[in-house]
């Protein structure tokens, strides 16, 4: 296999589609929890996690990702809404992702991890395990946090509160350029240390008593304006030597991360110009960051509602509306129709040079079953679904190779 | 209950199990030494833990890999995986069984931790427990935001401060918030759920946790240190200690002083366990499992291991030294220390000028040489003979009062307990000192402690 044919960097005319699903809560619209197929009881057990990911599996999807935040949610961007008629309280996703792994065989697990507050030793000695007890199927999705009153749960740092009508201003795109900086910087952190241990470097040699060879440990000695890490890493190189790491981002800034930092950006268009405009940034960013011949997936992100009578799916946005007392709108295109439908403009996307998708469910129970028992059937009739899990690995279901360790010798 | 009123009534021996890490008592030469990384040595490891029901299985933390002479130790066991990612996957393999994990208080915070712990709880229908630690070199720092160095007067003011604070965010949900009414929309009964304040001398945080209560209220507390401050600590705020001291006299002082301070906090003798840590060596007959004690003995001290555990007091470099002859006559270095670091031990030699005499003397007057004098000196197994000796061992220690049981450490990976779990416990099962079955489903149920919420109701009837 030739590297250029290993992913559809610049050939968005490749078969196949790489298809992942978003998990949040009882889904994506506000009042999903309200739908009589929703657990709204069970959101905090590991029954219902295991169910989400396993029909996941059962749709051959790539991976799913497991939304999180380091305080509670809201209908409001930057500060909390009090409300009482959402649902409101989460796991931390690393450990749902554990949980499921030993239950499940192919599926990639990804979940959230909020960068600014927390360790990136932490992180990496975490993700490097979900790799090992998911044997290779680790990744992560990297979230910076700008709200203040999350900073306030941990005192650390402050945050000066945002206000929606500011984030234009020049004081928050500094803040937001450090925090995207910081980011980065986290990202390179976490995968120094998960090379920070050559493949092998475990040698048992009894004759000499050595456990380990330590010419085969290093010190990343990473300095960062926000944190510095000496390391080795605790936890020896992740089966897949570097998990997945990915982003999500709507703007120049976290394009930017996503181009220098990450394995998969996930982005937001609403239609094929607006694909093909953000892959092109995105590309343009990737050359500028000298990664230019590294494979980086695109995957465009989508709020679905799928019935296979388009009627019915409007209206159960409609009721699902009334019930918020709001129409539900977000950063994603909302998709509303069949299986058909979306498995069209799907297609119609990925010509615009997205290489995969990450469809949020706007009701978990209803739209998970109707994206791996509806569109992935319909996909696969159509040639560009896979039939069966060629890849035991998260990375050779992406088509990406096992990276070489940055500190190894070369040969 | 048959016995006569002078009969004690027999205690229960409470059991756990520690899966082997890193240090010198884990054998990794042994043909029969498999993975410490892979998840199926864990998963092993926890099910044959289940099988023999124990209450919980514990789990160490590292934070900087090992150095000796500024360079990373290589003879025992490196690395390890995440604490917190291991304990939540083994819930997925296991039923009862107990999930306790080191968790140090000094490169965390107070936020993140809760909601790990609160989030393993609710993951494994409340299993979880955490062994908070202190720690306070700038070496162990190097790795994280805070960095830095914590004096030891700090050092387990903060550990207070932290637990107190995430006690704060678990007790922040009261477990009745969420209705979920799907017809009238309610979500949440009460919008302020998992509203907190903490301001300390080492956390200022306020907001709202996002965690709901979980099965246990909290995860069951454990306490590893040592010092009087660590004991204290315990007989306030522990639910069960980590103890070193698995011999009688030794056990039943630390026992007596420990049980004695609870009165003090307005605390029950039985809701505080004592669980001292031990090794031990299985054989068909004593004498078999003497030879075998021995044998194990030299695996885990190697030559190069002895010469390094001298090390350790002389600060100095003996890779010179021959392992097999006589201890070396140039006294310790008394500067700071710089040979080992990131390594535990290097706190129990106070004095090193005093302990290497003392070596000397030793090693002369039994003709030992480097590596006899370590292994003679050195941990030695707890329980070592037939099953039916270690099971009697155990049984007569729990009630003397030097434990309320033991943290069993097995020397190989992850099969260590095997033998142990289908030979020794159907012994004390037999006895009527062990359960058959596990009576609950919670790791405080296994404990025998109370809900945290039944505790404040009675304090508040009362």
């Amino acid at each position: 296999m030739s590297a250029s044919s290993s992913l559809p960097v610049s050939s968005p005319s490749s078969p196949h589609l790489h298809l992942a699903v978003a998990l949040d809560g009882a889904g994506w619209h506000p009042a999903a929890w309200r739908e009589p197929v929703a657990r709204p009881r069970d959101l905090l057990t590991a029954g219902y996690w295991t169910d989400l990911v396993t029909e996941a599996e059962r749709g051959l999807l790539d991976f799913v990702t497991i939304e999180d935040a380091l305080g509670l949610q809201s209908s409001h961007l930057t500060e909390p809404d009090s409300r009482t008629d959402q649902v409101r309280g989460r796991l931390d996703a690393v450990l749902i992702a554990a949980r499921v792994a030993p239950l499940t065989s192919h599926i990639g697990l990804v979940p959230t991890a909020v960068v600014t507050h927390t360790e990136p030793f932490h992180l990496s000695k975490a993700i490097a395990t979900l790799d090992y007890v998911s044997t290779g199927r680790a990744g992560v999705r990297v979230q910076v946090s700008a709200r203040a009153y999350e900073a306030a749960h941990f005192g650390r740092r402050t945050v000066p509160p945002l206000r929606i009508e500011d984030l234009d201003s020049p004081a928050v795109r500094e803040l937001t350029t450090d925090l995207f900086d910081e980011a980065a910087d986290y990202v390179e952190a976490v995968r120094r240390l998960w090379d920070s241990w050559e493949d092998g470097a475990e040698i048992r040699d009894v004759a000499t008593g050595r456990f380990v060879d330590r010419d085969k440990l290093h010190y990343i000695d990473f300095e960062g304006k926000h944190f510095s890490v000496k390391g080795p890493s605790i936890t020896p190189r992740p089966p897949q030597g570097q998990p997945i790491v990915s982003a999500l981002a709507h703007a120049t800034v976290p394009y930017r991360l996503v181009a220098r930092a990450t394995d998969i950006g996930y982005v937001t268009p609403h239609d094929a110009g607006q694909a093909r405009a953000i892959v092109e940034e995105i590309r343009a960013e990737q050359r500028a960051a000298g990664r230019a011949d590294e494979p980086l997936h695109v995957f465009g992100d989508l709020v679905v509602f799928l019935d296979d009578d388009p009627a019915a799916a409007a209206a159960r946005r409609e009721r699902l509306d009334a019930l918020a007392g709001y129409p539900y709108t977000g950063d994603a295109r909302i998709f509303t129709g069949s299986p058909v439908q979306l498995a069209d403009l799907l297609q119609e996307l990925a010509e615009a040079g997205l290489s995969g998708f990450r469809l949020r469910p706007a009701v978990l129970g209803h739209d998970l079953p109707a994206v791996t028992r509806g569109l992935v059937p319909e996909l696969q009739r159509r040639g560009v679904f896979r039939q069966s899990y060629e890849s035991d690995t998260l990375r050779g279901l992406l088509g990406l190779s096992r990276p070489a360790n940055r500190y190894a010798a070369t040969a | 209950m048959s016995s006569t009123s002078q009969d004690k009534p027999r205690k229960q021996v409470h059991l756990a199990a520690h899966f082997p890490g890193v240090n010198n008592t884990t054998v990794w030469s042994d043909p029969e030494a498999g993975s410490h990384i892979e998840f199926s040595s864990f998963a092993h490891f926890a099910r044959t833990a289940e099988r023999a029901k124990f209450d919980f299985l514990f789990l160490a933390e590292g934070l900087r890999l090992r150095e000796q002479g500024g360079k990373v130790y290589d003879l025992d066991v490196v690395g390890r995986p995440d604490t917190f990612t291991i304990l939540t996957a083994l819930a997925a393999v296991t039923e009862h069984l107990g999930l306790t994990g080191t968790i140090n208080s000094t490169f965390n915070e107070p936020y993140e931790v809760a909601r790990q712990f609160a989030s393993l709880d609710h993951l494994s229908d409340g299993r979880a427990a955490w062994n908070v630690v202190t720690s306070w070199d700038a070496f162990t720092g190097e790795n994280f935001r805070r960095g830095g160095f914590l004096p030891q007067e700090e050092r387990y003011s903060r550990a207070k401060e932290f637990l107190t604070t995430a006690n704060e965010l678990f007790d922040s949900w009261h477990g009745d918030e969420i209705v979920a009414d799907q017809q009238t929309g309610t979500f949440l009964r009460d919008a302020k759920a998992g509203a907190f304040v903490y301001e300390g001398q080492h956390f200022d945080i306020q907001g709202q946790f996002n965690v709901p209560r979980s099965p246990q209220g909290r995860p069951v507390i454990f306490q590893a240190g040592d010092s009087d401050e660590g004991r204290e600590f315990a007989a306030s705020s522990a639910d069960a200690i980590f103890s070193r001291y698995a011999t009688l006299k030794e056990g039943q002082a630390f026992y007596t002083d420990v049980k004695g301070r609870l009165a003090r906090y307005g605390r029950q003798r039985d809701q505080l366990l004592i669980l001292p840590a031990a090794t031990f060596v299985l054989g068909d007959t004593d004498a078999e499992a003497e030879e075998l004690s021995r044998e194990v003995r030299r695996q885990q001290v190697s030559g190069a291991t002895a010469i390094k555990h001298l090390e350790f007091v002389w600060n100095r470099d003996l890779s010179a030294y021959d392992p097999e002859g006589p201890l070396p006559d140039i006294d310790p270095d008394l500067g700071e220390h710089t040979i080992a670091r990131g390594r535990a031990q290097v706190r129990m030699y106070r004095d090193p000028l005093a302990t290497a005499r003392e070596w000397r003397e030793l090693a002369a007057a039994n003709k030992w040489s480097i590596r006899d004098l370590v292994i003679e000196t050195g941990n030695r197994q707890a329980f070592v003979g037939s099953p039916a000796t270690v099971a009697e061992t155990i049984d007569s220690f729990v009630q003397a009062d030097a434990s309320d049981g033991f943290i069993l450490v097995p020397h190989i990976t992850p099969g260590g307990l095997d033998t142990f779990a289908d030979t020794v416990v159907p012994l004390l099962q037999e006895r009527g000192v062990y359960r058959t079955e596990y009576e609950g489903t919670t790791l405080r149920d296994h404990l025998g402690l109370a809900h945290p919420d039944d505790v404040r109701d009675e304090r508040a009837a009362s």
